[in-house]
C-alpha cells in the first residue's frame, strides 16, 4: 500500500516528532536561504490543486526543488476536470505518468482519502475540504517548538471557525497527542460540541477572553467565507467579538505567539497591528512550511524507494 | 397445474398464529393447506426439514429505477434481487423518471412487472406532482391503477398544508401516507449523521432534529386528519418515542426500519466510503439501539431495506459529490437475524410478522399470510445456513453495499410466488 500523508490523526507522536526533528535540519540559517539538497534526485512530485492555493502550493514546489526533486503543478482549471473528467480518472491518467507522488487539495473532505484507496501512488494531503491540513498542523508545531521546549502542558488557543477549519482539525490533533491543552474558540454555529469528543485535551469557549487568557499560543483562522453555507455573523460584528486586537494579548501569556495559516484578512479576524507585532510569527509559519515539507516529501518517497520495486 | 408440496419445515404464519413443523401444499397459484403429513400425487416436492416456511415476504420500500433510470436499476433486475433476498412482493417508490405521480407512469409500472418481474409489485403513488411538495398528485386515479401508498421517497414534503390536504385525501381513499421525514433547511448540504464522526470527518452533518421534527408535525396532522400514517426508515431516537406515543393515543400511525438502520451506526462507517452514504444516515449508537428497541417494544410495524441501486460510476465519487442510498434486498434477512434473532431480542416469529402481516397491514393488500385461498407466496429461510455475501454475484445492476463480503449465519433459500420457485439457494 502506498503511504503518503492523509491526516495527522493516523499518525503516531513519533512518526510526527520524526517530521519535526527532521524539518529542522532542513531549516535555513539566519539570514540564509534554503540549501540545496540532492536526496530526491530522479524522482517527480505532481502538485494537483483543484482549490486555489498560492502559498502552499509555492512551498511544496520549493520543498521538492530543494530536495533535488522535479515538481510540476497542475490547478483543475487548466486540467481536464473542467471538461467533465470524473477525480478517479484525472488521478488515474495521472498515475499512469508515474509520478513518485500526488501532492493533492480538493475542496471535498476525504477526496485524497478515498482515492489513495484506488491509486498505488501516495498522495500527500494539502488540505481536503473542512477536514485536514497536515502539513500545516506540523509547521506550526515546528514553529511553536522553535520557541519553546514542549508541547506538552501548553495552553493554545485556537480561535475562529472551527467548524469549517481543516486547520484547526489537524493542529487538534497534533497538538493533543503531545499533551497540550487546547481551547477551541469561535461562535457557537461554528464550534459543534462534538469537537470535544474528537481528541483529549479540548475544552471549548464561545468566549474570547476566556480562550486567551492565560494562552502560550493563539491561532487565528480565516473566516472562510467560500465553506460557509450558514447565515453568519456579519463582519463587524465577527471582529467585535471574535477578532484578535494589541488589547487581547494582556491576557495571554507575556510570551504568547500570534499564529495565522494564512492568508490573513486584516481587520476581519486579526487587526494589523496584532498581525504586525512582535508576537507574530506568521512569516516563521511560512518560512517553516518549507522545512517541514521538505521532511514530509523525504519520509514519503524514501518509503517509497525502499519498496519501490514492489511498488508498480 | 402446478402442485407444490413444502415437506417438513417449521412453519410460521403470523396471520393465524401457527408455529410448528407442518407441510405447506399448494395448487393453481394458492394455498391449499397446512398440515402434518400431507402428500400429494405428482407434486414437485420441496424438503424443508430444518428450515423456517414463512408467508412471502413483503418489502414496502425499494427503489427499482424503472422507469427512467434502468441503468441502475430495473423492474426486472430489481425483482430478481428481491426474490434472492427472500422476498416475494415490493414496492418501489415512485421517483421515477418521469415520477410516478399519475396513472398512466402507475400501469406502466403494472405491465412491466407482469411481464417482467418474478414477485408481485406494488407501486407507491407519489403524494405531489413531480414529487415537487407544492400540489397532489392524481391520487385517485393511481389508486384505482394499482398504487398501493402515496410517498414523495427520497424528498419531504416540507409545505405542512400540503401534507395535511394530502392526509385528508389519502383517508377517504383509504390510503396510506408515507413520509420521507427530513426537514431540508435543518439537513441542507449534510453527507453523514452530525455528530462526533461527522466533526472528525470534516462532513456535514443531517442532525437527528431533521428528521424529527417532521415526525412530530406529521402525528400531529395525522391526529388532525385521521389519515392512515407511516414513518420511512425511522432512524432516529426520538422518532420512534414519537411514533410510540402516537399508538399510545390510537392514532393510525405506524413505521418502518431498515436493516442497515439496525446493523450500523456513524462510526462503523469505512471513512468517505459511499456505500455508508445513504437518507436518513447511519446515526448515532444510542439512536440504533432505540430503532432495535423499537422494533423489540412494536413501536416499529415493519422492516423495509429502502433497496436503493446506484451505478459505480455516481458512487465513485468524492463523498460529498455520490447519491444517497444502498442496496438491501438481497442482506435483508442475514441482517436481521445478526441483530435481532440471534442475539435473542426478538423470536422468529416476530420476525416474520416485521417482514409480513406488519407491511401487509399498513399497506392494505392481502398478502403476507398462509391462510387456506391466499396466493401461494412462501419464504423459506434458515437460521443457520452459513454463506457469504459477494455483491458481484448480486442480481441487481448495481453494487453499492456495504455488506459486500460480509459472511451471515442464515438468510433466504428459497422464494416461491403464486405457487412456482422463482429463486433457490
Amino acid at each position: 500500500m502506498a503511504q503518503g500523508l492523509l491526516g495527522i490523526e493516523s499518525l503516531s507522536r513519533e512518526e510526527i516528532q520524526e517530521i519535526l526533528d527532521r524539518a529542522r535540519d532542513f531549516q535555513p540559517r539566519e539570514g540564509q536561504s534554503f540549501r540545496k539538497f540532492d536526496l530526491l534526485r530522479d524522482r517527480m512530485v505532481v502538485n494537483l490543486f483543484f482549490e486555489a492555493s498560492t502559498r502552499t502550493r509555492t512551498s511544496f514546489e520549493i520543498a521538492a526543488k530543494r530536495l533535488g526533486a522535479d515538481a510540476v503543478s497542475i490547478t483543475a482549471q487548466a486540467s481536464s476536470v473542467s471538461k467533465g473528467e470524473s477525480l478517479v480518472d484525472t488521478l488515474n491518467t495521472l498515475g499512469a505518468m508515474r509520478p513518485d507522488a500526488i501532492i493533492m487539495r480538493h475542496a471535498a473532505s476525504g477526496a485524497p482519502h478515498f482515492l489513495q484507496r484506488h491509486l498505488g501512488i501516495p498522495i500527500i494531503n494539502a488540505g481536503d475540504g473542512t477536514h485536514e491540513h497536515p502539513t500545516q498542523a506540523l509547521l506550526d508545531a515546528r514553529t511553536i517548538l522553535d520557541r519553546g521546549a514542549k508541547l506538552e502542558g501548553l495552553r493554545v488557543a485556537i480561535i475562529g471557525d472551527i467548524a469549517h477549519s481543516r486547520v484547526a482539525r489537524s493542529n487538534v490533533h497534533l497538538l493533543s497527542k503531545f499533551g497540550a491543552d487546547i481551547v477551541l474558540c469561535g461562535p457557537a454555529s461554528l464550534l459543534p460540541e462534538a469537537l470535544k469528543e474528537i481528541a483529549p485535551g479540548v475544552t471549548l469557549t464561545t468566549n474570547m477572553d476566556e480562550a486567551i487568557r492565560d494562552a502560550d499560543v493563539i491561532m487565528m483562522l480565516r473566516v472562510q467565507l467560500e465553506r460557509q453555507h450558514e447565515p453568519g455573523f456579519s463582519a463587524s460584528e465577527y471582529f467585535q467579538f471574535y477578532g484578535l486586537r494589541l488589547e487581547h494579548l494582556k491576557l495571554a501569556r507575556p510570551d504568547a505567539i500570534v499564529m495565522h495559516p494564512g492568508p490573513i484578512n486584516r481587520g476581519r479576524e486579526i487587526s494589523s497591528e496584532a498581525a504586525d507585532s512582535q508576537r507574530s510569527v506568521i512569516l516563521n509559519q511560512v518560512e517553516n512550511g518549507i522545512a517541514v515539507r521538505m521532511a514530509v516529501l523525504e519520509r514519503v518517497l524514501a518509503v517509497r524507494k525502499k519498496d519501490g520495486a514492489t511498488a508498480h | 397445474m402446478a402442485r407444490l408440496l413444502i415437506k417438513n419445515g417449521r412453519v410460521i404464519d403470523p396471520a393465524s398464529g401457527y408455529d410448528g413443523v407442518a407441510d405447506v401444499w399448494m395448487e393453481d397459484g394458492v394455498i391449499k393447506g397446512v398440515g402434518a403429513g400431507l402428500t400429494a400425487a405428482s407434486s414437485e416436492v420441496i424438503d424443508a426439514t430444518g428450515l423456517i416456511v414463512a408467508p412471502g415476504f413483503i418489502d414496502m420500500h425499494v427503489h427499482l429505477r424503472e422507469p427512467g433510470f434502468e441503468h441502475a436499476e430495473t423492474i426486472e433486475s430489481g425483482s430478481r434481487a428481491a426474490a434472492a433476498g427472500g422476498f416475494t412482493s415490493i414496492c418501489p417508490m415512485p421517483n421515477t423518471k418521469p415520477v410516478n405521480d399519475n396513472a398512466t407512469v402507475t400501469s406502466y409500472m403494472i405491465e412491466k412487472a407482469r411481464r417482467h418481474a418474478v414477485v408481485n409489485v406494488y407501486p407507491i403513488g407519489a403524494i405531489t406532482k413531480g414529487s415537487l411538495g407544492e400540489e397532489l398528485a392524481a391520487i385517485g386515479s393511481m389508486k384505482q391503477a394499482g398504487a398501493v401508498a402515496i410517498s414523495d421517497d427520497g424528498r419531504p414534503v416540507m409545505n405542512a398544508r400540503v401534507m395535511r390536504r394530502a392526509m385528508e385525501f389519502a383517508r377517504s381513499l383509504g390510503m396510506p401516507v408515507i413520509n420521507h421525514c427530513e426537514d431540508l433547511h435543518l439537513s441542507a448540504g449534510g453527507d453523514m449523521h452530525e455528530g462526533a464522526e461527522s466533526v472528525r470527518l470534516g462532513l456535514r452533518g443531517i442532525p437527528g432534529c431533521s428528521e424529527d421534527v417532521m415526525v412530530a408535525r406529521d402525528i400531529l396532522l395525522a391526529e388532525v386528519t385521521g389519515a392512515r400514517y407511516h414513518v420511512a426508515h425511522i432512524s432516529s431516537r426520538h422518532s420512534v418515542e414519537m411514533v410510540k406515543f402516537a399508538k399510545s393515543r390510537g392514532l393510525a400511525v405506524t413505521a418502518e426500519a431498515t436493516p442497515h438502520h439496525l446493523a450500523l451506526a456513524d462510526r462503523d462507517m469505512k471513512p468517505y466510503d459511499s456505500n455508508y452514504k445513504m437518507k436518513p444516515p447511519l446515526r448515532a449508537p444510542r439512536d440504533v439501539s432505540a430503532v432495535l428497541e423499537g422494533v423489540k417494544n412494536g413501536a416499529i410495524d415493519a422492516i423495509a431495506t429502502d433497496h436503493a441501486p446506484h451505478p459505480g460510476s455516481e458512487k465513485m465519487q468524492e463523498f460529498e459529490s455520490c447519491p444517497f442510498g444502498i442496496l438491501g434486498l438481497e442482506t435483508a434477512i442475514g441482517v436481521t437475524l445478526e441483530q435481532m434473532v440471534h442475539p435473542g431480542s426478538i423470536g422468529v416469529a416476530r420476525m416474520v410478522e416485521l417482514f409480513t402481516t406488519g407491511p401487509a397491514r399498513i399497506l392494505g393488500i392481502d398478502r403476507g399470510t398462509l391462510a387456506k385461498g391466499a396466493a401461494a407466496d412462501v419464504t423459506i429461510f434458515s437460521l443457520d445456513r452459513e454463506w457469504t455475501y459477494d455483491v458481484n454475484k448480486s442480481f441487481s445492476k448495481s453494487r453499492n453495499s456495504p455488506f459486500d463480503g460480509k459472511s451471515f449465519k442464515g438468510g433466504p433459500v428459497a422464494t416461491v410466488v403464486a405457487g412456482e420457485v422463482v429463486w433457490k439457494v
